[in-house]
């Protein structure tokens, strides 16, 4: 099937526009950039007609190419994989992808470096679509890493504004420090199984039983959860992703919401037989996701910048994500990972609308009334808005819902719980968002004498909030009909469909004794009882949207006279809980002083360079002494040479007196 | 009978009293004395070791500086000359032009 | 017997010489002095047998070289030293003896270690042993068979001992 062209299209779009870009036009870095996706998309396409013509035995389609690595009986190669989880991330991916690019031509237009946001982007489906088709860990990794190198160019691309630069790096570091964990679970799969090609360590890791207290497997699953964590933003290394904003919004959309943030998600999905022979790890996995998912909307509820609210909407979803992964519903976890980009990219594209109509503006606070002048993202962004708070028929209803009765059925009741209340916290915060961005009057400044530019940096002068152009609305009605029926591919059987994407991905998940280990307990599931939870979770959607209407559409002067009463509680929440500054001082301090004052002021100023001047100094200081020896005396040098001449004879009759 | 060890003892005196004029004489031309006095000394210990090997080489070696001696102090004095002509001293002291 | 006493003389004459030597302030001085100790040291190698060596010493470097270095000295007619500074004087003083005494007691001890003072030389050995020890035949032997080409070296090096001399102290033309 020749999976390998499908990454390199965009890899020959971001070589092409990276290397000669500068002096091509605007239209032909959009014809390069735009074209190599959509002939990725298309390619994929076609790619995923063949896989539906295959049978069983074929699946998993591998594509061997070549070996990378061979060392001693060591070796990883480079290839493809596809099975049904790969291809829904590959048609998520460069779908969505795809209509992200069409966006930033509009979004774009004005800025400078257009052809080098191309290339990035491109680049960055490279690296995203090699992540998603490896056939082993180890070019998964070369994705991963590259997804990360990707990400912290785009979040610093406007790189002369520090904070973005700020930004850029912390995403970085913080990536590298899950990462870590992750390398070190791939060396400890080297050491255990000797390889890192899916299809042997599935046949190997099929033969252990599940681990009943914490052996090795356990530890390479707690390994893989923190490398998740680092790349999909959860507890405990979350904190890039809101300070990612300051990126342009379309790479919020694609980069932090639809696509790389799910990386995560996707490698434990991948990992499914170690995960499910580790339970320890597994629940660690859902106990992560849970609290992040109602750590994050916690947060969300206070932010008054409309993309950090979206930023922590994506942490919270991503944890809800986990949540499903970590109770074995791995299905229901990648569900709704593909109903999650549909309407988070919609969500950030419509924020990304609302700023260019309204002249680079970000804060909530100055917002108001909108739907009157941009009413085609008002109702893009509606359906966005109802999706994400769960109520059906809309996309998310479906994949949440699943998500939240796997995790009662397998027991853990505390987790959903929590989860059904993060759930009414999410409706609550986003009709906040929906209420303080549409309804009301407009409270921006009238003219725009003091407006800025896209994203507040360069200047403009504005004039009122004007509906962005066609290039894109587009994508956003496109990705509005997505969020609307994308859930209708895993309706559950209670409710009258035959859940096709559960049973689509089974493969991978279910039915095979290397992903589900014999001794794994069947789950108690009926019909009733799976109704009777939607029910629960519309209705905590319903209170979160009635809190919303209530304070910020009837009784708006109410927010403010709450938060003079909460006082120490609100403006701790309001300060994301100071995570920011603890590990400042916990992590970053300690390390900055032992850099400063050990490395630098000890060890390069004082023992290297000190070596070095030491050497220079000791060769001026002998010189100095040699020197006294031509003094330009005559009586001087005589004595020198009477001095030489007696050591001479001295040794002469040393030796032969011995 | 005279022991050998009284031969080099005087060879030690004659070359120590010339090193002690080398070092310590500010007129040139002394200096250069003190130098013939050294290989005086050197030519007396030759000659009693060849006297106790019974061998003539001492005395040959003696012969062969005796006539770079010569050579060299008929040179010696000749820069010693020019150079006065141009210093208008004898003192080593002096000539030091080289001095920083 | 008779050779102990008269080394004793001569050592002592040389010794004398070689102290006047280092204690005369004019050069003119200092050179006769020395002139006095290669006389003294020509007696002492012909208690030694080295009676050629003794000859040369007396006709060539006594008689030609010193000559040379009184005539100079003459020429130059450059005058006493100065007086050297009170303590450098006194370090002189000191000094002088004891490194002096210092070598000799050197040379003694190193004698005694390898046993050289057992050995008695000159006199009666050498002349009952052997009467043509260092007469010029003998020498003349040695001079021109093995050691041939030394010898012709050597007048090549006083042929440019000349000529440099003759170079160095031209007065420069006009």
């Amino acid at each position: 099937m020749n999976l390998w062209i499908i990454p390199l299209l965009p890899l020959a779009g971001a070589a092409i526009n990276g290397l000669l870009g500068k002096r091509f036009s605007k239209t032909l870095v959009n014809t390069i950039a735009l074209g190599s996706t959509a002939l990725a998309f298309a390619y994929a396409l076609w790619v995923a007609a063949q896989f539906a013509g295959l049978p069983p035995e074929q699946i998993p389609h591998i594509e061997h190419y070549a070996i990378w690595i061979s060392a001693g009986s060591f070796w990883a190669e480079c290839g493809m994989y596809l099975d049904q989880l790969s291809l829904v991330m590959l048609l998520v991916v460069t779908g969505v992808g795809f209509l992200i690019h069409v966006y930033s031509v509009g979004y774009m237009a004005h800025e400078g470096g257009y052809y080098r946001y191309f290339a990035y982007l491109n680049i960055f489906m490279f690296f995203m679509l090699t992540l998603v088709l490896a056939n082993n860990y180890l070019l998964m990794f070369v994705g991963w890493e590259g997804v990360g190198l990707a990400s912290y160019l785009l979040i610093g691309f406007w790189f002369l504004k520090k904070s973005a630069a700020d930004a850029g790096k912390k995403a970085f570091i913080t990536n590298r420090v899950g990462d870590f964990g992750f390398l070190i679970a791939l060396f400890l799969l080297i050491k255990h199984f000797g390889t890192l090609q899916y299809d042997s360590l599935w046949t190997l890791v099929s033969k252990y039983p599940v681990e009943t207290g914490t052996g090795f497997l356990t530890a390479i699953g707690l390994l893989m959860l923190m490398g998740a964590t680092g790349k999909s933003a959860q507890i405990p290394l979350y904190v890039w992703l809101p300070d990612a904003m300051e990126g342009p919004t379309p790479v919020s959309a694609l980069i932090h919401a639809a696509t790389m943030v799910t990386a995560g998600v996707y490698m434990v999905a991948r990992s499914n037989p170690i995960f499910n022979r580790a339970p320890q790890a597994l629940m660690a996995v859902a106990v992560i996701g849970t609290l992040t998912a109602i750590f994050a909307a916690s947060i969300g509820i206070l932010q008054t910048d409309i993309k950090k609210v979206l930023a922590y909407s994506t942490i919270s979803q991503l944890g809800y994500m986990f949540m499903g992964c970590g109770v074995a519903a791995y299905g229901a976890g990648i569900f709704h990972l593909m109903t999650h980009a549909f309407f988070k990219a919609l969500l950030f594209l419509s924020a990304g609308s609302i700023i260019h109509g309204i002249g680079g503006e970000q804060d909530m606070r100055k917002m108001g009334g909108l739907r009157k002048y941009l009413p085609w993202t008002f109702w893009c962004m509606t359906v966005a808005t109802f999706t994400i708070s769960g109520f059906p028929p809309l996309a998310a209803f479906f994949s949440k819902d699943e998500i939240l009765y796997k995790t009662f059925t397998s027991g853990n009741h505390v987790l959903w719980l929590v989860g059904i209340v993060a759930a009414g916290m999410t409706a609550f915060y986003m009709f906040r968002l929906w209420f303080l961005t549409f309804f009301g009057e407009y409270r921006g400044p009238a003219s725009s004498a003091e407006a800025h530019g896209h994203d507040a940096h360069g200047g403009e002068g504005h004039g009122p909030p004007h509906e962005s152009p066609m290039v894109m609305v587009v994508p956003l009605m496109i990705l509005a009909v997505l969020s609307f029926v994308g859930g209708w591919v895993g309706i559950p059987k209670a409710m009258g469909g035959s859940n096709h994407f559960e049973h689509f991905l089974d493969p991978v998940f279910q039915s095979t004794v290397e992903s589900m280990p014999a001794e794994t307990p069947a789950r108690h599931e009926d019909a009733t009882t799976e109704l009777m939870f939607s029910a629960v979770s519309v209705a905590a959607a319903a209170i979160g949207f009635l809190g919303a209407w209530f304070l910020y559409f009837k009784r708006t002067d109410l927010p403010d006279k709450l938060a003079e009463r909460a006082g120490g509680l609100y403006r701790l929440v309001l300060d994301k809980y100071r995570i920011d500054e603890l590990y400042g001082a916990v992590f970053i301090q300690p390390i900055i002083a032992l850099s400063t004052n050990v490395f630098w002021k000890g060890i390069d100023r004082g023992l290297i360079d000190g070596a070095v001047d030491g050497a220079a100094a000791g060769a001026n200081e002998t010189s100095d002494t040699m020197r006294r020896m031509q003094s330009g005396n005559i009586r001087s040098y005589a004595g020198w040479v009477a001095v030489g001449a007696a050591a001479v004879i001295a040794f002469m009759v040393w030796r032969g007196v011995r | 009978m005279v022991p050998l060890s009284y031969y080099l003892i005087l060879s030690g005196i004659l070359f120590a009293c010339g090193v002690t004029g080398f070092l310590i004489k500010r007129n040139i031309i002394t200096i250069f004395l003190s130098i013939e006095l050294m290989l005086n000394g050197v030519n007396l210990s030759f000659v009693a070791f060849a006297a106790q090997l019974k061998s003539l080489d001492g005395h040959i070696f003696v012969f062969f500086v005796m006539v770079v001696a010569a050579a060299e102090a008929a040179v010696g004095l000749a820069i010693i000359i020019a150079v006065f002509r141009t210093r208008e001293t004898l003192n080593v002291d002096r000539v030091n032009l080289l001095k920083l | 017997m008779l050779h102990l006493v008269l080394f004793f003389i001569f050592a002592a004459v040389c010794v004398g010489g070689a102290i006047n030597l280092l204690a005369q302030r004019h050069p003119i001085n200092s050179a006769l002095s020395l002139i006095v100790v290669m006389g003294s040291l020509a007696v002492i190698y012909l208690l030694l047998g080295a009676e050629f060596v003794a000859a040369v010493q007396v006709i060539v470097y006594a008689g030609a070289v010193m000559v040379l270095f009184v005539f100079v000295i003459m020429l130059l007619n450059a005058g006493e030293e100065e007086r050297i500074p009170r303590a450098s004087r006194v370090a002189t003083m000191l000094g002088v003896p004891a490194l002096i005494i210092g070598l000799s007691i050197g040379i003694w001890v190193v004698s005694r270690i390898t046993g050289l003072d057992k050995i008695a030389i000159g006199g009666p050995t050498v002349m009952n042993g052997n009467a043509a020890f260092g007469n010029p035949p003998a020498v003349g032997h040695l001079l021109f068979r093995q050691f041939l080409l030394p010898f012709e070296i050597t007048s090549i090096l006083i042929l440019i001992a000349i000529m440099g001399a003759v170079v160095l102290a031209r007065r420069e033309e006009e």
